[in-house]
């Protein structure tokens, strides 16, 4: 019996945002801490550019999820962990909306307008006030370390009921095997 | 001459003197005054000023050829958008303040373009480097105050503006526009109303 999955687009949403996030908060963490230079500028923009890229992805995400049911969780799985499971994914959907959305309003209210790509200008909400720049700093940094403890819970929890409970959480997410067709590899060693 | 004659000469020379001998607006508003400039950095407009600078100007707008302005732009002052930037823009790559405290403009030209606008030509000296510019502006009279309106584009590499890594022009543009808006008042005493 083949295991109940997300859509495809569900899955690509899912993969791929969250390789977005990885990289994001990685760069994120690592430029806050330069000393001014172009590269910090530039560090900056791509953070700023991923970040709304996520922001759009995240919305398309919400409304996929909204109009496709998530596959059922495996039966033997107890009452509390199911609400849990809930409780957790709510919370990555809000941060995903809100730690862009406070980034966006941080570096208006710092007085630097989002410009995407370098090319289309995403209006300042917020007018140019340091106070609340520092204050929105704060709110993003925070949102952000929330953000890494739940990561680490989702991908925990995650592998726990690959590894050790043996079910068929993770393979939800993961897209389908086709055994009947050759792998990657394979045509790589016969061509 | 009776008194009344008297007072009409006296009324009639004075219009004579005003239409004449126009105005001479110089008494700089310095509280009024402002230059502001906007860099760009990854395609991002950002606001920056330099609160302090003394301005000398001495323009009538009947005879603008005649007019001289003198800028000088204490650059240590400068608000470059954030304290970071601030920070960084007074050091060497930059501007050097240690060296080159200040940045001055002295006109040579100035001519009218049309109505009410004007072109201003002199040397802009920044970091020790004086190179030629021109900038634009409008001019208009509200009571007793003359106002200054204009700017120019500032290619910041003419004037080594950001050396070694910041001289990478992708990252924050050459191109900075420079706005000025200057109050001065007529140095004339006011004509007396005539009743």
């Amino acid at each position: 019996m083949s295991t109940p999955r997300y859509t495809r687009v569900a899955i690509g949403l899912h993969w791929l945002i969250g390789l977005m996030i990885f990289v994001s908060l990685g760069v994120g963490l690592y430029m806050v801490d330069l000393s001014l230079s172009p590269a910090k500028l530039r560090f900056y923009s791509w953070h700023k550019w991923a970040g709304v890229t996520i922001f759009t992805l995240v919305l398309v995400r919400c409304l996929w999820r909204l109009t496709h049911a998530a596959p059922p969780l495996p039966d033997p799985m107890p009452r509390w962990q199911r609400m849990v499971a809930e409780a957790t994914h709510y919370l990555l959907y809000a941060l995903m909306i809100a730690i862009p959305l406070a980034g966006w309003l941080m570096s208006s209210a710092k007085g630097f307008q989002t410009v995407y790509f370098g090319v289309l200008p995403i209006p300042d909400l917020l007018a140019k006030n340091k106070d609340l720049g520092e204050t929105l700093t704060l709110i993003h940094r925070y949102l952000n370390y929330t953000m890494i403890a739940i990561i680490c819970a989702h991908i925990g929890a995650a592998l726990k009921h690959h590894f050790i409970d043996k079910d068929d959480i993770l393979r939800r997410m993961l897209p389908e095997r086709k055994a009947s067709h050759p792998t990657a590899m394979e045509q790589i060693g016969t061509s | 001459m009776n008194y009344l004659t008297r007072t009409f000469v006296l009324i009639g020379v004075a219009l004579a003197a005003n239409t004449a001998q126009a105005i001479e607006y110089s008494a700089v508003q310095a509280d009024k005054s402002t230059i502001a400039f906007t860099s760009r950095q990854m395609g991002v407009p950002v606001q920056g000023r330099f609160p302090k600078f003394t301005t000398r100007i001495a323009f009538d707008p009947a005879k603008p050829e005649m007019a001289k302005v003198d800028i000088s732009i204490d650059l240590a002052s400068i608000d470059a958008g954030s304290q970071d930037a601030n920070d960084e823009v007074v050091g060497k790559q930059w501007f050097n303040v240690k060296m080159f405290p200040s940045a001055s403009f002295t006109s040579t030209v100035v001519k009218a373009t049309g109505a009410g606008r004007y072109e201003v030509t002199g040397p802009l000296t920044i970091k020790g480097k004086a190179v030629p510019v021109t900038a634009t502006f409008g001019f208009k009279v509200e009571g007793n105050n003359g106002i200054f309106d204009g700017g120019f584009t500032l290619r910041r590499i003419d004037f080594a503006i950001g050396e070694g890594p910041w001289a990478d022009l992708s990252t924050v543009a050459n191109e900075v526009q420079i706005n000025f808006h200057v109050v001065a008042a007529a140095a004339a005493p006011a004509p007396t109303k005539t009743k």
